[in-house]
């Protein structure tokens, strides 16, 4: 007798038959035209920066510190998330993801805490991103030092 | 009490369920059952600091309000089985601080109700007069342990799971006129593979199918000898597997 | 308004097409494969520092201006801008402190305001 269950891979095969799908074609849309108008946002602070006579580096840390500024507002006004069920992907990886996947926890753990709650847990979604970040970035140092070691040591 | 087949116990005295009992948060005061819980909360709160808190409020209130619905003094009452699913069951050990009843902490995470009805009614079957059994989950304080921060921007697919913010408990007793426990099969842990954190109602179903197919063989019955057959867990499409899953496995 | 005059409008389309395609990509990772949001970020930041340290993100960059940086992809191109730069400088230290420095803003502001947030707002229930 054959049943949807009789091996594992027969079940999830099952499982994948009758599961409803994420309806991408929507959710790339919504993806698409966020996340679009996060970058313009940038854009449009990175521009006037330049236009008052920043140069490159500090117009594009002051666009990260505003983005991350709206992102914490809105987040603490409980409105980011629901930004974030529309948005999926288009809200959470413009810079606004990483700055709402910190300050998210720094406000729920805050029932633990000030030191071991939120001091400790503020990392808990975005430390990954730091880890994984630096660490690669340390290796292609590493690996640039190495091709260039003769240009850079001479 | 005997033992029937694999994994069934059948009662020669069985116990009753006396009295129920059950508070839900607002989400679940929306739902079909609403006017059958004895309260219905307007936030999930409930005054308190966190959500933890609120949580251990709800399954004293409902405790509470158990024991003086089935008018048993909490003096006469001999073991209470109570459970959550945070971390060393803290909502129920203590929610349950001032029952003063000694106490077993169980986790069988969606299955604790009915794993406390079991073992309640083997102690009852066995000479204890009156136990009660409770399970609760909070939908704050769960995301908080095992999932994401409330706040964090998260699209969640339709296969995922909705933790329910509520409290059950029943009384059950040696003397009574029904509902009774008959019967009592204990499932195993069936794992089928499935790996999506989303899906947990795909990953539950085949437990649950097997324990239903186990009961049949067990007692020799057949689904139709029921008036109704009652599952539910975290996720509406759990219903739905299992729903496929008996008649294509006719008996 | 002489800023609005002299605007760059086809760079402003570029960014938002670029930056948007991006994200697409990420909700297709999202809804196709199993991968959690977490993992996602954290592939799109590797990926980032790797063609920022090959020298090919710079590119997008410069065709795309905010469509690139703003992403996390930018976020680990300037970690890796920031590590070889300081490399040419100071050579093996370069390799520890270039990547921090250059991401210095947007992670204290993150801290910060995410302490601030913090000590004034609660986190409220989800609606469904």
């Amino acid at each position: 007798m054959n049943s949807p269950i009789d091996t594992k891979k027969d079940y999830q095969e099952y499982v994948n038959q009758k599961s409803p799908n994420s309806p991408i074609w929507r959710n790339c849309l919504n993806a698409f035209l966020i996340g679009g108008l996060i970058c313009s946002i940038g854009q449009f602070i990175f521009s006037f920066c330049l236009y008052k006579g920043l140069d490159d580096t500090a117009a594009g840390a002051i666009v990260s510190i505003i983005l991350i500024a709206i992102t914490a507002i809105l987040t603490g006004l409980n409105l980011f998330n629901k930004i974030g069920k529309i948005a999926g992907a288009g809200s959470f990886v413009p810079i606004t993801g990483f700055a709402n996947s910190i300050v998210s926890p720094a406000m729920e753990y805050k029932s633990e805490g000030y030191v071991m709650g939120v001091g400790a847990k503020m990392f808990t979604v975005a430390g990954p991103v730091l880890v994984y970040g630096i660490s690669t970035s340390i290796i292609v140092g590493l690996i640039y030092l190495l091709f260039n070691a003769q240009a850079v040591l001479v | 009490m005997q033992k029937l087949g694999k994994q069934t116990i059948k009662f020669d005295t069985p116990p009753t369920i006396l009295e129920t009992a059950c508070i839900a948060g607002p989400k679940e005061a929306e739902g079909p059952l609403a006017k059958y819980f004895d309260q219905c909360l307007d936030d999930e709160m409930w005054g308190e600091k966190s959500w933890e808190k609120a949580e251990s409020k709800i399954v004293k209130e409902t405790v509470n309000t158990l024991i003086s619905k089935s008018g048993i003094p909490s003096e006469k009452i001999e073991y209470c089985f109570a459970g959550d699913l945070l971390n060393q069951c803290i909502s129920s050990s203590f929610g349950l601080r001032e029952l003063n009843v000694p106490f077993y902490g169980i986790f069988g995470a969606c299955s604790t109700f009915v794993e406390g009805l079991q073992l309640a009614s083997v102690f009852v079957e066995n000479g204890i007069n009156y136990a009660i059994c409770s399970a609760s989950s909070h939908f704050c304080s769960s995301e908080r342990q095992f999932r994401f921060p409330l706040e964090l921007g998260n699209q969640r697919p339709p296969t995922a799971q909705w933790t329910v913010t509520a409290c059950g408990s029943a009384m059950l007793s040696k003397e009574g006129n029904g509902p009774y426990i008959t019967h009592i099969t204990t499932g195993k842990i069936v794992d089928m593979g499935i790996k999506d954190a989303n899906n947990m109602g795909a990953a539950m179903a085949p437990a649950a199918f097997d324990t239903l197919m186990t009961h049949f063989s067990d007692t020799g019955r057949k689904p139709s000898y029921y008036d109704a057959i009652i599952t539910g867990d975290l996720g509406h499409l759990r219903k739905r597997y299992s729903y496929r899953l008996v008649p294509e496995c006719r008996i | 308004m002489d800023f609005l005059q002299n605007f760059d409008w086809m760079l402003l389309l570029r960014c938002f097409v670029v930056g948007g395609l991006i994200c697409i990509i990420g909700q297709i990772l999202l809804d196709k494969t199993k991968l959690t949001s977490a993992r996602i970020l954290v592939l799109f930041v590797t990926v980032g520092t790797i063609l920022g340290g090959l020298g090919i993100y710079p590119y997008l960059v410069k065709f795309a201006g905010c469509g690139a940086t703003v992403p996390l992809t930018g976020f680990g191109n300037t970690l890796a801008k920031g590590t070889i730069e300081a490399v040419k400088q100071s050579g093996l230290l370069g390799v520890f402190t270039g990547g921090l420095k250059a991401s210095s803003a947007g992670i204290a502001a993150a801290v910060f305001f995410g302490y601030i947030a913090s000590l004034i707002s609660k986190p409220k229930m989800k609606k469904q």
